[in-house]
């Protein structure tokens, strides 16, 4: 009798939570009768996101967010931010609490299979990088044996950190740290003789530093770490509605479409492409289930790809990074933009 | 006589010699170093090693300090400023930060418009819990009225509330003090009330739904003494109906009132709140609704009905056998899972909740070692004047428990409320480090460690602190000295 309860009971749990997921199938509806997109972002990476003093979030990430908001509902507005950490974000986006996940997560075999995540595709081309003190004598990762290295757990970073380290036939004594700004602390203090983590995020912590000159970043890249967005496995057409906004952003940029021609492209251009693209012939849109005018909306938002790539982390901000792997694949890079047929 | 003595001794001294004082070594100064300080070779060294440790933290930490600036407007500035002052190789602080993002280190993201909501809701708790707490000192409870009244209406001036909101601020909190004055009974419905009231003040939206939600405690009274001889029959039936009321009539009532008279504020949502706005509203709501759950589960545990018993202990041991976090996991990720998808359950109902049966548990703890400690003659004393369970419980057994318990409830208290900054983890803006890893994501002040640790740790410690002084301060004033 006890045992049957007990039975009943999970079995009821477990209906209810595949009920719940199984309903999860709709979420452009669920978003559209909520008015709001829930995205999911860091609780704080510079340039990437970030709130300001004011709490409005900014950055790269973010201007993904408020383009899908833009196509979605109208409105780059309308996106409620839900600050993630390393550990909650993948199931923050399993568990239906966001919609949409950027969050400069690296796209691997078993996030996309195993954790039952959609990488819709890759906002940035990032890799693993060393920064040294000049005064180490250091010019190349291959000098660094036995040296003491700082890395954040439970990152790609860490296992890519081991493999490199393995396949170099080198040792390293790690110093384990929780995030970015105790990982800046440990090297200033000298608790470690490399930093390693992301070459965005070095380039960015170099720049912080009182005395950027006297630290150098080591040429090798390690790993690669495709940055992309992600969505939910099961509800394909959402998916296709995040993926091809970023492939809107992209294009944008390849057709020279920015946020300050657009209106006037969208009249005058007679570019087949850019019509399509626009809405302005053909009425891609409606195969998605949004109107024709979606991707000229999320492109107003911040701007194309390569608008939002200088106004967060470019070579005019503080971080300045170089577009290298992120150019457009005219320019040599790897953005490459499905086309809008 | 005399004479005699003159004659047998040959000096005999006829003055006192006049007082001197105690060799060097054993005064002043000196003797304290001697007898604490270098009394033998263990002292010594201890002592040495003291000295050399706090040396080094002086001359490593203090230039730090003292080179520090309050006023820039990024980290490359500040160290510019630190460098053209102190010279190019200096080191400071740069608590510019801790003044540029001040707001948000209170506030969090709170609209800058509504900032004077929290900061009433903040005053009002004093002056809900003046009568509470010391409802034993009228000059104590005098100086917390005062000082709670005057500076919330500072702060709130300061911070530039509009006018209507300052004088029905200045009208409400005088008009509560002078309640506590003359109707100190009074009053103490009015502190049960405030947990409505701060919620309205700090979510906004319209005050009929608070008021719905209050009328159901009145209803379910008014049901319960209605068939008060029904004993126990009155008191499920008033839980029904209170239940009923709120699940099924509370809604469309409120919604009925508020469209004959709205009593609206604009309304802020949970993932606005941050800061030490978000710090004290877990905590305060925390502590409020940990202390009564942790006496009713320890009577459970010390009940004689083996059902209660063992779901108390049952509960007890499992909320205390796994960590904080994993509580915080489930209630910000896993409960998405069994509730049915589009129902949103506030993010920071759900911390309180899990705070609060965390904090319960340790308290249910805490207070049946008070009620163990209570001589076995109180209880036989209590069942030989006649008393029924509650009032024993009520009228002699708790009052002793629970002034036995204070420092262990005071330290659950303290501890429950540093924990509030694990809800860095679930994703809500903690001043500790979500607000400070978040200040440093921007690129004025990215570069910044210690200035946020400190200041946050500062004000934590004033809180935790005062707390401290408070139990203290209890314990002194409840002493009746009968052991």
């Amino acid at each position: 009798m006890k045992h049957t309860a007990l039975f009943g009971s999970v079995t009821a749990l477990a209906l209810a939570a595949s009920g719940a997921m199984a309903a999860e199938g709709d979420t452009l509806k669920e978003v559209k009768s909520r008015g709001v997109l829930n995205c999911g972002v860091n609780t704080g990476l510079i340039g990437f996101a970030a709130p300001d003093a004011n709490g409005n979030w900014s950055g790269f990430d973010v201007a993904f967010c408020k383009a899908v908001a833009a196509a979605v509902l109208g409105d780059p507005a309308k996106v409620k931010y839900v600050p993630t950490t390393g550990q909650t974000r993948f199931t923050a986006l399993s568990s239906g609490e966001v919609d949409l996940l950027a969050r400069n997560s690296t796209w691997t075999f078993q996030r996309d299979t195993d954790l039952k995540l959609d990488f819709i595709g890759v906002n940035y081309y990032d890799g693993q990088g060393f920064m040294v003190r000049k005064d180490l004598g250091v010019s190349s990762a291959k000098e660094l044996e036995g040296a003491t290295i700082c890395i954040q757990t439970g990152t790609t970073t860490e296992l890519n950190l081991a493999d490199y380290f393995k396949a170099n036939n080198m040792t390293y004594q790690p110093v384990n740290i929780d995030s970015n700004a105790e990982g800046e602390q440990q090297y200033m203090a000298g608790a470690c003789d490399a930093y390693t983590t992301d070459a965005s995020g070095l380039a960015a912590t170099r720049a912080s530093f009182a005395d950027p000159e006297n630290h150098i970043i080591l040429p090798e890249i390690i790993s690669k770490e495709p940055l992309g967005p992600a969505v939910r496995h099961g509800d394909n057409n959402w998916g296709d509605i995040a993926r091809w906004t970023l492939f809107a952003l992209i294009a944008a940029e390849e057709y020279g479409v920015t946020s300050a021609n657009i209106e006037e492209l969208a009249k005058s251009s007679t570019n087949p492409e850019v019509q399509r693209l626009l809405g302005t012939t053909d009425e891609l849109g409606k195969m998605i289930g949004l109107d024709a005018e979606w991707a000229k909306r999320a492109i107003k938002a911040s701007g194309n790809y390569g608008e939002i790539f200088a106004a967060t982390i470019g070579e005019q901000t503080p971080i300045g990074l170089a577009r290298g792997l992120n150019a457009q694949w005219t320019q040599g890079g790897l953005m490459y933009a499905m086309p809008f047929r | 006589m005399s004479e005699t003595h003159a004659q047998t001794v040959a000096y005999v001294r006829d003055t006192m010699l006049p007082p001197a004082p105690p060799p060097v070594t054993e005064r002043g100064a000196i003797k304290w170093l001697r007898e604490n300080l270098f009394s033998g070779p263990l002292n010594i060294v201890l002592t040495l090693i003291g000295l050399g440790i706090l040396w080094l933290l002086v001359s490593t930490i203090g230039p730090w300090l003292s080179h520090s600036v309050w006023n820039a407007n990024g980290m490359a500035d500040c160290r510019k400023i630190i460098a053209e002052t102190w010279g190019p190789d200096a080191t400071g602080a740069c608590f510019a930060l801790i003044k540029h993002r001040w707001n948000q280190f209170v506030f969090g993201f709170y609209p800058a418009a509504l900032y004077w909501r929290p900061v009433l809701a903040f005053g009002l708790l004093f002056l809900a819990l003046a009568p509470v707490l010391f409802s034993e000192s009228r000059r104590a409870r005098r100086i917390v009225l005062a000082l709670a009244t005057v500076l919330s209406f500072a702060i709130a001036l300061v911070l530039g509330a509009p006018m209507p909101a300052l004088a029905g601020m200045a009208l409400l909190m005088l008009a509560w003090a002078v309640l506590i004055e003359i109707r100190p009974a009074w009053a103490l419905l009015a502190s049960l009330v405030y947990p409505l009231l701060a919620v309205w003040l700090l979510w906004g939206g319209s005050l009929w739904s608070e008021i719905a939600v209050l009328a159901g405690f009145g209803i379910g009274f008014g049901v319960w003494r209605a068939g008060a001889r029904f004993g126990l029959f009155a008191v499920a039936a008033a839980a029904v109906v209170a239940v009923l009321w709120w699940l099924f009539l509370a809604g469309p009532v409120a919604a009925a009132l508020a469209g004959m008279l709205p009593l609206r504020l604009q309304p802020v949502s949970s993932d606005q709140f941050g800061g030490f706005v978000l710090s004290i509203t877990i905590g305060v709501a925390g502590i409020a609704l940990s202390l009564p759950l942790g006496i009713v589960l320890a009577l459970a545990r010390r009940s004689d009905l083996p059902v209660i018993k063992l779901l108390a202990v049952m509960f007890i041991e499992f909320i205390r056998g796994v960590p904080l976090i994993t509580l915080l996991f489930v209630a910000s990720l896993l409960l998405n899972y069994f509730l049915p998808p589009g129902t949103s359950f506030d993010i920071i109902l759900r911390v309180i909740i899990m705070v609060t049966l965390f904090a319960a548990a340790y308290m249910a703890e805490v207070i049946r070692g008070g009620l163990a400690a209570l001589p076995k003659g109180q209880y036989e004393a209590a069942d030989a004047l006649g008393l029924d369970y509650w009032k024993a419980q009520r009228l002699i057994v708790l009052p002793q428990a629970l002034k036995i318990s204070i420092p262990g409830i005071v330290s659950t208290f303290i501890g429950m409320f540093k924990d509030t900054t694990l809800v860095v983890f679930v994703g809500l803006f903690d001043p500790l480090k979500a607000m400070a890893d978040t200040i440093r994501a921007s690129f004025e002040w990215k570069g910044a460690y210690w200035e946020p640790y400190i200041f946050v740790g500062s004000i934590f410690f004033i809180l935790c602190f005062g707390m401290s002084r408070y139990s203290m301060y209890l314990e002194r004033r409840l002493k009746r000295d009968h052991r």
